[in-house]
């Protein structure tokens, strides 16, 4: 079966360079693996739905669509802008309104924008740390795009699409979790009949 | 003949009206509740149930008190909770609290179980809340033990060990009464419900249908598991909600000022798209009728419906209008669930059923004995 690849893009503007940069993530997924099927999502369409989900605790038909294409994803990307030095808020209620556990050993891939190349840290300091509590597989290259990334994109000779560059090295790391062995640990629903606490609802612990 | 149980659920809320900015107070939320369980008498349902509630902006703290009082004022109606908390009651309690309520009442009572807490009531009963669980379990376990066994010797790890202990008065008729258990998403209390062959209620009323048919599916597998009967043959409650005016855009545009400001889930969804995801029905009666006959289709057939009536800060006399249209239809419910119901699933159960199947099953084993 070919690759699934969801890009989740928080942008808030439309168009969104963020979105931009996602679909950037997605030519090279293209260019590496023409059979690949790559779409992006974006929170901005879904950001009443996911305010709603997080007051009623549980997610319209059409945010349960998005979460059933994420969770079903072989690799995401995920691409954030900068606000106020960290991730705008929708971004972490759309991660809030996932159930727990449901990107566990998920192959992913961090990517942001930001309005100065000062906030280019975003990515480990405000990003990495959500990922690591969903026990994500994040690749080590996280891509950070500023105006001065979009404005030496398109130049010729020394330094020459550096962006590109970078965000083919994340995607080529990607794959290679994507498609290898990843953490063997997997989201898993299914009800555990055998912990310790539903066996001691029909084997009572002994009386004295 | 009760085929299938309809009733009330109330949360005991003490909400303000966010139409006329009033808030009732404790006494009349309180007398409120007793007025509205007898219309419930009246109007025909088979079941009053009330929550337990031990912090503002809620009332219910002693449900066999407010219970025995309508019991006390009612003839025929069922006393429930919804739900009694088995982890912060002591079992021991619980035993003699609703053992008593039985026998003022004549077994016109059952409980409903359910954890129903957060985090910091379990401290103010001396108890940790991340056992919550463990609790449930193992609090169930003793009070089970308690009304089944005359004496019990018991030791476990949340509560001080029982030596030789009689928990009375013991049940009328030596039938315990019957226990549902309430849960919206915890397996471990369906599988409970499931290994004793007790009722399981869903309270479906807050989440779409998806989540509770996994639940219910789940108990009834377990219930068939342990060998109560088929799954068709387990005992499931399902919670509801409506509003209804003869005409439905009276009705959507009366309780839309309670939908956005209700305590769950206002100012979050329209009305419109919590309508289409959840149980609540807010239109004609006959949308009501068909909303809830939809319920058997996802769930399988039933034996208790219970509806939240009585909250979001809508007056008492709005509540009392809201009752008398659901006597209206009640009729109408019941046949077209008789009708649709397959042979064998279970009646809902009652104290007079239970003590004749008890008795058949005595006679039974005596018959094999001799």
């Amino acid at each position: 079966m070919s690759l699934r690849v969801v890009a989740i893009s928080a942008g808030l503007s439309d168009s969104s360079s963020t979105t931009l940069l996602a679909q950037r993530y997605g030519e090279a997924i293209r260019a590496a693996r023409p059979d690949a099927s790559f779409e992006v999502v974006t929170l901005r369409d879904l950001a009443h739905d996911i305010t709603d989900a997080t007051i009623v605790g549980f997610a319209s038909p059409r945010l349960q669509h998005v979460i059933d294409q994420v969770a079903a994803a072989d690799a995401l990307v995920v691409v954030a802008p900068t606000f106020k030095a960290s991730y705008p808020g929708l971004f972490k209620s759309f991660f809030d309104a996932l159930e727990a556990e449901v990107l566990t050993g998920k192959p992913v891939a961090l990517a942001a924008t930001g309005g100065t190349a000062r906030h280019s840290l975003v990515i480990d300091y405000a990003m990495r740390p959500l990922f690591a509590y969903l026990q994500t597989m994040t690749v080590p290259t996280g891509v950070f795009a500023s105006p001065h990334d979009w404005a030496s994109s398109n130049r010729t000779g020394e330094g020459a699409d550096a962006l590109g560059a970078r965000i083919e090295r994340a995607v080529g790391e990607l794959l290679s979790v994507a498609e290898g062995g990843g953490t063997g640990r997997a989201f898993d629903d299914s009800i555990d009949l055998f912990s310790e606490t539903m066996l001691s609802i029909s084997d009572p612990r002994p009386q004295a | 003949m009760t085929t299938m149980q309809f009733g009330l659920f109330t949360v005991g809320d003490v909400t303000p009206d966010p139409v006329n900015g009033t808030t009732p107070s404790e006494h009349e939320r309180i007398k409120n509740t007793v007025a509205i369980a007898q219309k419930a008498e009246e109007i025909g349902l088979d079941v009053f149930a009330t929550g337990e509630h031990h912090n503002p902006p809620f009332v219910p703290s002693s449900p066999t008190t407010t219970l025995a009082y309508i019991g006390a004022q009612t003839e025929k109606i069922i006393l429930s909770t919804s739900t009694t908390l088995i982890t912060t009651n002591d079992p021991v309690k619980i035993a003699e609290d609703y053992a008593t309520l039985q026998h003022l009442v004549d077994g016109r009572m059952d409980l409903m179980l359910g954890r129903g807490n957060t985090a910091p009531v379990y401290p103010w009963f001396g108890y940790d809340g991340s056992k919550a669980v463990e609790l449930t379990i193992e609090h169930y376990q003793l009070l089970r033990r308690l009304w089944d066994e005359d004496v019990v010797n018991w030791e476990g790890q949340f509560r001080t060990p029982l030596q030789g202990f009689t928990a009375t008065p013991r049940p009328l008729d030596g039938v315990a009464p019957f226990v549902w258990h309430g849960s919206i998403r915890t397996p471990e209390v369906a599988e409970l419900a499931a290994y004793y062959g007790d009722g399981y209620f869903a309270n479906n009323i807050f989440w779409p249908k998806e989540h509770y048919i996994r639940l219910i599916n789940f108990y009834r597998q377990r219930y068939a598991h342990y060998g109560h009967g088929s799954p068709e043959q387990a005992i499931v409650g399902l919670g509801g909600q409506f509003f209804i005016r003869k005409n439905s855009q009276d009705a959507v545009r009366e309780f839309r000022p309670y939908f956005d400001n209700a305590p769950v889930y206002g100012h979050g969804p329209s009305l419109e798209d919590f309508t289409a995801q959840t149980p609540l029905t807010v239109g004609s009666p006959q949308e009501f009728v068909e909303k809830t006959l939809t319920f058997a289709d996802y769930f399988g057939d039933y034996q208790r419906q219970l509806f939240l009536v009585d909250h979001a800060g809508l007056p008492t006399k709005i509540v009392l209008e809201q009752l008398d249209l659901l006597g209206e239809v009640l009729p109408t419910l019941r046949a077209e669930f008789d009708a649709r119901r397959p042979a064998g699933v279970p009646d809902a159960p009652t104290h007079a059923a239970r003590v004749a199947a008890k008795a058949e099953a005595e006679a039974e084993k005596e018959e094999a004995l001799a």
